[in-house]
């Protein structure tokens, strides 16, 4: 999977915010075979730098970290935190995330578009939070983003791929860009699903996070992505009406009932 | 035997109460200079909730904190044996099946279940879990009385009082002094509480209000008091609340009973809980030093083990270097 200059062999991305402990969240990451995690500086920082020692818990892990906006409301918010996140993660990698609405946590498809323009004009590389709709997907795309992960359904939700048919349109109408299933996977089939669809990976937080085992939840995750893109690859069969023997009938005794060929 | 204790915090207190018990010489030290200021038990809930707490924190904290409520009440007026309330908003009633699933002991209530246990909650809520072995103490009364007791055991506090283990006088240092110890891997989980007063709503019990973004509780308190916690944020910062953990905090109050909007605010605070990477306790010796840290949210739950497992070390009952409370 490519994210700008970095080639990776794992397409899952984890998120790192309310495991149960640090401990956990190292075995989990360990577990999924993630090499990049997201971090949010907005919360976990309050200060500059205050969470130093939850983000060396991180590295220790030997991941890539990828700072993120989440919770910012607005373009202001979500540039400034991007300028913090790369004095002190050192990377240009942003995962851009800028809320429109409190209740369901949609992106605010305009001020995702403007902050883009302006975090990649200073630049960043920027993975940008949004939704199926191909029109915003062109703006981002026009304004320098090379990474687009749409909405599987709303943050924290776990309802999986809520609009199949709008992501299936996104990958055909951008077949060579990134694209990741951001936001809404609750189990791995729904992460298996999006690899099915084409994606080139999936990003993921409180469905490993909030699972009752966390690190069996990661490794879960990561068997359904591997089998995902496996069957992606393999071009899968489409669906029919009709059943399809997988052994020829011609020439055995039947009883009553016609073959049709 | 001489014991010099540094930290009048939860993990010193109970330590020093402990030791004293078992009729060592304690001297206690605190940098403040009066019991609580800086101490992250003075924000506490003072929830005494192991299975609760056992929904998202590992299942050897269950034995010791039963055994917790007991050692609290044999010592401290107020600990209340009213168990613990679990609630969700209607909206996301499944969150307390979920978190039946994840514990033990939690019995599943109706509407009519929760109004039995808290009438001022009546057609709020369609359903709850009630922990009913669980229970509740003021943790500043506690502090007070644990200090009172010492003093009566023959022990002193010295406030303002600014000492290095290594410096310290005695047979044995305890080192309890939490974040301040700058200990290897130990961090900082940052809290932050608001205590509100209202004579509109009365609650027996700590309530958890689960919300798949920001789970509370809200505990009450004496004179028309609640605690309402609090954040868990990963931070070594130390400065005041921020405004959006305050109005989360608020809404979260809100949500439970709309009467809390006429509440006065009377106090809101922010502290840092030591934590290791497991989030357990973790009780050490080496020297003369023993260290008790990493306490993270159970300094009420967990300190009465910690202490008899730090007395152990220190008056030389256990031969172990290092004992994972």
């Amino acid at each position: 999977m490519r994210i700008y200059d970095e080639t990776l062999k794992s397409r899952l991305m984890l998120g790192t915010a309310r495991y149960p402990s640090p401990q956990i969240l190292k075995q989990a990451i360990l577990a999924s075979g993630a090499e990049i995690v997201t971090v949010s500086l907005r919360r976990e920082a309050a200060g500059e730098r205050a969470g130093q020692k939850f983000w060396d818990l991180i590295r220790e892990t030997g991941v890539k970290v990828l700072p993120n906006t989440a919770g910012c409301h607005s373009v202001r918010e979500a540039v400034t935190t991007a300028q913090m996140a790369r004095e002190v993660f050192r990377t240009n990698l942003v995962k851009l995330e800028v809320i429109g609405d409190a209740d369901t946590l949609q992106p605010d498809l305009f001020g995702l578009v403007e902050a883009t323009r302006i975090l990649t004009e200073d630049g960043f590389q920027v993975l940008a939070y949004t939704t199926e709709d191909l029109v915003a997907a062109d703006r981002l795309v026009e304004a320098g983003c090379r990474v687009l992960m749409p909405w599987g359904s709303p943050i924290g939700s776990a309802r999986g791929l809520n609009n199949v048919y709008g992501l299936r349109a996104m990958r055909a109408r951008f077949p060579d860009l990134t694209l990741l299933v951001d936001a809404g996977i609750g189990v791995p089939s729904h992460a298996a699903q999006a690899m099915e669809l084409g994606y080139d990976g999936v990003l993921l937080s409180s469905a490993v996070a909030l699972a009752g085992n966390p690190v069996t939840m990661a490794r879960g995750f990561r068997l359904a992505v591997e089998a995902g893109r496996l069957a992606f690859e393999a071009d899968p069969l489409q669906p029919r009406d009709m059943a399809e023997a997988s052994t020829p009938v011609l020439g055995q005794a039947l009883l009553g009932g016609a073959v049709f060929a | 035997m001489t014991i010099t204790v540094i930290g009048a915090g939860v993990a010193g207190l109970v330590a020093a109460v402990t030791l004293a018990e078992r009729g060592a010489a304690v001297t206690l030290h605190e940098r403040s200079d009066r019991l609580g200021e800086n101490a992250a038990s003075w924000l506490a809930g003072g929830m005494l909730a192991p299975f609760c707490e056992a929904e998202s924190a590992d299942p050897s904290i269950v034995a010791p904190g039963r055994a917790a409520i007991d050692w609290w009440a044999a010592r401290v007026p107020e600990v209340m044996r009213q168990g613990t309330l679990v609630l969700a908003p209607r909206r996301d009633a499944g969150e307390v099946q979920r978190y039946a699933r994840r514990t033990r002991e939690g019995l599943m209530l109706d509407a009519e279940g929760v109004e039995a246990l808290e009438p001022d909650l009546a057609g709020r809520f369609s359903g709850g879990l009630h922990f009913a072995t669980e229970a509740h103490l003021d943790p500043r009364r506690a502090l007070v009385a644990l200090a009172e007791r010492l003093r009566a055991l023959g022990g002193t506090i010295h406030f303002g009082s600014d000492i290095m283990p290594e410096a310290a006088t005695g047979d044995v240092v305890l080192d309890c002094r939490g974040i301040a110890a700058d200990a290897p891997q130990l961090r900082s989980v940052r809290g932050e509480m608001m205590v509100l007063k209202t004579r509109d709503i009365r609650l027996s019990r700590p309530i958890r209000l689960l919300h798949p973004r920001m789970p509370v509780y809200v505990v009450p308190r004496a004179e028309g008091r609640f605690m309402v916690g609090a954040t868990m944020i990963e931070s070594e910062a130390s400065g005041g609340p921020t405004l959006r953990s305050a109005v989360e905090l608020m809404n979260a109050a809100y949500a439970l009973h709309p009467a809390f909007a006429e509440a006065e605010v009377t106090e809101m605070k922010a502290g840092r809980r030591p934590a290791f990477p497991d989030n357990l306790p973790r009780v050490t010796r080496r020297g003369r030093i023993v260290s008790v840290n990493g306490l993270y949210r159970h300094g009420f739950l967990l300190s009465p083990d910690c202490a008899a497992k730090a007395a152990d070390l220190a008056l030389g009952s256990s031969s172990r270097e290092e004992i994972a409370a």
